[in-house]
């Protein structure tokens, strides 16, 4: 008798393609958004922001209303739905460029009106569509196209930490750092995600999940190797965990 | 609502006809001289259940709207001048997604932050653009408070009917001044936008609306079809004021507050048997260029006018583009100080001189 142990969620689409590198977690990152849709059962009354960057495509892979937002405004543009439709699910799905550096501004201060939104960053420490530039994140030391030397603080000052940051913004009512490096991370993240989703529709205020995740093609690195990588000096810098739950308070 | 005429200031007349309109979203950052439009939908919207967002820059409030219109709601941002220039992004942005929004410009004076004199040198800003790539922002000058009501009306409807984003270019001198007029029933059909606006895919497919387009074949039919928008919008939804035309000799052109004391100084210059009109296009995007080509058939000069350097001069010159013996003057100053009818009257009748020169040789008005 066959049994039928995985399955695509109803929130990715039948004929999606990948548009991710081999390798990349953002595949495994938008599975789970997916999934978390799909449980909480709101695929059908939610509407996705797609950003500028690697996440350019979304409305390949989810099947969810989407809208594309400018580079780094996707939280103003998640702002607009929002306002204008309370009863629906809205999220963005961004990389650390689009959140943290040009659209630093548009985060904190949707963050900080508490608007009813989830927000998911990739951190990948680079600006991977582009092709591997130096962005918010990158490590010290770490060599970019645009860092040939490692990034040095004389030069490009230091890495921003995203998660520090947002859990001191008011409006914030589920920040946390997850990675994808294990069978275990991965539920750890779900569990977030999910959790992040939850503050939204608890009208608590934003939810927020950084991603660790890895660029292989950029970091020029094997998938594994990538995955070390998070799990040894990104995750020294900017550490997993929860850092702020306002909704198992409740 | 109250439908009397009522002393009205124009900042305040845009926001009510927003609201009468069926404005459910508005998102702004203060500037003068539009802050009144801001503060009156602050109390106003949250009392009927409309959304109001102070944003905390114009960048975001653009893209508010942007994710406002893509829910097929009115949706309306007001601002001015420099902070108009930082929405230019999200104006390309709109128009490439074919989003319906409203956009109000109250223009102050330039470059930079210049002051908040009024002024019309945004009329490239509103009509040319900053931001990339093909597309145009629907633009209506309005010249009254009256006008404000009415072409507030009129933006909205374009915008929903025509799915683009349309700009209601004022000034400062419009924006701030109080005249009689009255706030009439929003006189335009609902336009139903619920089969492309995103709601959610429930019993349909998921819907997206994005500028990007990996296909050079698809961008191109897209753009092009954009553009098609665009003719019909100045074959149907075209706006402007003929006065005096017939018979005269020399046409003002004009726009917006200085074509109502440009259209004193023409009565004027009619009383003294001198043969001029006024043509003001309301409808600035696109321009009216085969009326102006019309007019410019049966005349022998024009005389533009504006509170700039010389900017709707250019769409004049462009429209006249093939018509011989024409003379075209300018008339303008950059900011701050309007003209009186005198001034522009002793312009006209410098301009008819030596239109008339030109024509037969000798001075004979």
């Amino acid at each position: 008798m066959e049994q039928l142990v995985y399955k695509k969620p109803d929130s990715i689409k039948d004929d999606f393609k990948i548009t991710f590198c081999p390798g990349c977690d953002h595949g495994v990152a938008v599975r789970l958004v997916a999934e978390v849709l799909d449980e909480l059962g709101v695929r059908e009354r939610t509407i996705g922001i797609a950003s500028v960057g690697c996440s350019v495509f979304s409305y390949d892979f989810f099947n969810v209303d989407i809208v594309e937002s400018a580079h780094g405004r996707s939280l103003a543009v998640a702002t607009g739905v929002k306002r204008s439709k309370p009863d629906k699910v809205v999220f963005t799905y961004q990389g650390d460029g689009d959140l943290a550096s040009i659209g630093l501004a548009e985060t904190i201060h949707a963050m900080t009106r508490g608007e009813k939104v989830t927000a998911i960053c990739i951190n990948n420490t680079t600006y991977g569509m582009t092709g591997g530039q130096a962005g918010p994140t990158t490590l010290l030391g770490q060599v970019t196209t645009t860092t040939t030397k490692g990034r040095c603080v004389e030069i490009s000052g230091y890495p921003l930490k995203i998660c520090e940051i947002l859990k001191e913004v008011d409006g914030t009512a589920y920040v946390a750092r997850v990675t994808l490096d294990s069978p275990q991370a991965i539920m750890n993240a779900k569990k977030s995600i999910k959790k992040a989703f939850e503050a939204q529709l608890k009208g608590l205020g934003t939810g927020f999940v950084e991603i660790l995740a890895t660029c292989p093609t950029n970091w020029k690195m094997t998938p594994k190797g990538a995955h070390a990588r998070v799990r040894g000096e990104m995750s020294a810098v900017f550490k997993p965990g929860v850092y702020k739950d306002r909704v198992s308070e409740v | 609502m109250k439908r009397e005429k009522q002393l009205l200031k124009g900042n305040y007349a845009i926001a009510e006809a927003a609201i009468e309109a069926g404005c459910q979203s508005y998102f702004g950052y203060p500037i003068t001289p539009q802050s009144e439009i801001g503060e009156y939908l602050s109390t106003k919207m949250p009392e009927l259940g409309r959304a109001f967002v102070s944003s905390e820059s114009e960048v975001a409030a653009i893209n508010m709207l942007l994710g406002a219109g893509s829910t097929g709601v009115k949706a309306m941002t007001s601002s001015s001048s420099c902070a108009v220039a930082l929405m230019q992004e999200g104006l390309s942005f709109i128009a490439g997604d074919e989003i319906p929004c409203v956009l109000v410009s109250v223009m102050r004076a330039g470059p930079g932050l210049g002051y908040i004199y009024p002024s019309q040198g945004d009329y490239f800003q509103a009509t040319k653009g900053g931001g990339n790539g093909d597309y145009k922002l629907v633009t209506y000058a309005p010249a009254s408070v009256q006008e404000c009501i009415d072409l507030t009306y009129k933006c909205f409807y374009v915008s929903q009917k025509y799915r683009t984003p349309v700009c209601l270019l004022a000034d400062g001198m419009l924006g701030q001044m109080m005249e009689p007029a009255v706030v009439g029933e929003y006189p335009y059909e609902e336009i139903d936008q619920s089969d492309w606006a995103l709601s959610g895919a429930k019993d349909r497919e998921p819907r997206y609306i994005a500028s990007i387009e990996r296909d050079q074949e698809t961008l191109r039919q897209r753009v092009e079809k954009i553009f098609e928008k665009y003719n019909k919008i100045l074959e149907k939804e075209n706006v402007f004021e003929k006065y005096e035309i017939e018979g005269a000799k020399l046409v003002i052109t004009a726009f917006g507050s200085i074509a109502r004391i440009a259209k004193a100084a023409v009565k004027m210059a009619r009383k003294n048997g001198l043969e001029v009109g006024l043509f003001r296009p309301v409808l600035l995007n696109p321009f009216p260029e085969k009326i102006v080509k019309e007019i410019a058939q049966k005349i022998d000069g024009f005389l533009d006018i504006e509170l700039n350097c010389g900017q709707m001069l250019q769409d004049i010159k462009a429209s006249i583009a093939g018509v011989a013996n024409i003379t075209v003057e300018f008339y303008g100053r950059p900011a701050g100080v309007m003209m009186t009818v005198e001034e522009i009257y002793k312009q006209i009748e410098i301009t008819y001189k030596k239109m008339i020169e030109k024509k037969y040789g000798t001075a004979c008005i």
